[in-house]
């Protein structure tokens, strides 16, 4: 088995009253692209929030090597290389490709450090150079999806949480978001995908793991986690069976 | 059983996003339906559209035999549509018993029965004991009750439930899960839009599935759930050949690599 780089047991999270996650328990694999897959409410985004520190666990713990992250702010979070990627579009429109990159750099204090990192953010991703120079607002929505991919790298990180990169893209421009997070895997970025088009996500993903209901259902490589008829019953709510009795 | 509520080749975009592509949905009468499908495939829009809350690019919406499309909601509510929003609707700052009265105002009844209806609506749907708090200071499923109980006033003959269990604790789900069948067993039309799978499933008669603004399937729970094509919509369009090569070669392990 690889080294896990994070390892979450038993968490419970949620807003006011009720719990989102009840009792997740799963390992990022160091190196791997893990992907976390699940219907609606599942619990995924939630997942993402307490990571970051957005949003404190009520029980349970989650362990970064061997660093405790429960109770942290996002901000101590961020400074031990769990860097998100949000749903939302996030970069400056106003501001240039290149400027909202460097910004990803902003708690370094080392103004030639953040530019090394900068021109190994574009070695990463050759296609975001010819950009560079563009206001952010003038990108379409799959450009600016890759240019948020290359302002998180700006941190090194030592886990990379994207919450469902395709999301709003025709699905085309969804393929060029899954070369991208292949792109970042291969120059060495350990991630943590949430991602909406199962399918896809678990093909390309080392590890996969099926949330429903705020807990793990399923888990195991990607293509195991594939190829697991279960997975249907656990998006339309019962077994997955031949239909062909149901014909005409 | 006749068609009580129909979509006929409805479209609708905003901007270059096809939200709804030649969308033809029926509802019968007497039925509680269910509309799913993953996220962005259209559901709301619908709701929008049948209930004038946004305009059909092509298409038609008819009620009974009746054509309604493109006019206004309040005309939509008064010709008995109800509707519910994923968000409720309600003022905040009124009571509840007063946000019962802003309802009924609208159609015709006297104040004094209308505030006596208003309180058996409330009663009905459970939350009677609130009737003189602000509507503000309500659970979330209580406020999702009371815009079920505000749009009874209006006695509609369908009502399109967008929702309705979304971040409710589960004995508020079951206790809304029993109100409708209540209701339809009173003759209430039902059109549910949910994520909770078990609630569309144990809920609905028929299921009615959206993909990319397109029905893909129709028919009782049993037989939607076991259809291919609902599972393509949820799970997703698999990578293509030429990037299956790309994710292998992308799992394999890197040369040179300390493990």
């Amino acid at each position: 088995m690889d080294r896990s780089v994070l390892t979450i047991e038993g968490l419970v999270a949620g807003y006011g009253g009720g719990d989102v996650l009840r009792g997740v328990s799963l390992e990022v694999a160091q190196g791997g692209i893990t992907c976390v897959v699940g219907p609606n409410g599942a619990g995924k985004s939630t997942l993402m929030a307490a990571i970051s520190g957005l949003l404190r666990p009520r029980l349970g713990s989650m362990v970064l090597d061997g660093e405790n992250l429960v109770g942290r702010s996002p901000r101590q979070i961020l400074r031990l290389g769990v860097v998100q990627v949000p749903q939302n579009h996030s970069l400056f429109r106003d501001m240039t490709v290149r400027e909202n990159i460097e910004l990803g750099g902003y708690i370094l204090s080392d103004r030639a450090l953040v530019t090394r990192r900068a021109a190994a953010v574009f070695d990463v991703f050759p296609q975001i150079a010819g950009w560079a120079g563009q206001k952010a607002g003038s990108l379409s929505g799959g450009q600016q999806r890759l240019v948020e991919f290359a302002r998180a790298l700006m941190l090194e990180p030592r886990l990379l949480l994207l919450d469902e990169p395709s999301m709003g893209l025709a699905p085309k421009i969804g393929r060029t978001v899954f070369d991208a997070v292949r792109q970042m895997n291969a120059a060495g970025t350990t991630i943590l995908l949430v991602e909406q088009n199962a399918r896809a996500g678990l093909r390309l993903s080392s590890h996969g793991v099926v949330m429903e209901s705020g807990r793990v259902r399923l888990s195991g490589t990607g293509r195991e986690v594939l190829e697991n008829p279960e997975i249907g019953a656990l998006y339309l709510g019962g077994a997955l069976e031949e239909s062909k009795d149901s014909q005409g | 059983m006749s068609v009580l509520l129909r979509t006929d080749g409805v479209h609708k975009a905003y901007g270059g996003v096809r939200a709804l592509d030649d969308c033809t949905v029926e509802i019968g009468e007497g039925e509680v339906a269910g509309l799913i499908g993953p996220n962005g495939s259209g559901k709301t829009t619908l709701f929008n559209v049948i209930t004038g809350y946004a305009k059909a690019d092509a298409g038609e919406v008819y009620l009974g035999g009746r054509r309604i499309t493109n006019i206004a909601p309040d005309k939509v509510f008064a010709l008995g549509i109800g509707r519910t929003f994923q968000l409720t609707r309600i003022f905040a700052s009124l009571t509840v018993m007063e946000n019962m009265l802003v309802a009924s105002s609208r159609h015709r009844h006297r104040r004094a029965s209308a505030r006596k209806r208003a309180m058996e609506q409330l009663e009905f749907v459970g939350i009677a004991g609130h009737h003189a708090a602000p509507a503000g200071t309500l659970s979330y499923g209580q406020r999702k009750l009371l815009e079920l109980a505000y749009v009874l006033v209006a006695e509609p003959e369908i009502v399109l439930l967008d929702e309705p269990a979304g971040g409710v604790n589960l004995t508020l789900v079951n206790h809304i899960a029993g109100r409708i069948r209540d209701l339809n067993a009173a003759g209430v039309t039902f059109l549910i839009v949910e994520h909770n799978m078990e609630f569309v499933m144990g809920l609905c008669d028929q299921v009615t599935v959206l993909d990319s603004g397109t029905v893909v399937a129709a028919g009782p729970p049993g037989i939607v759930r076991t259809d291919r094509r609902v599972l393509d919509a949820y799970l997703g369009e698999d990578l293509d050949a030429e990037d299956l090569e790309a994710a292998e070669e992308a799992l394999e392990p890197r040369a040179g690599e300390d493990a």
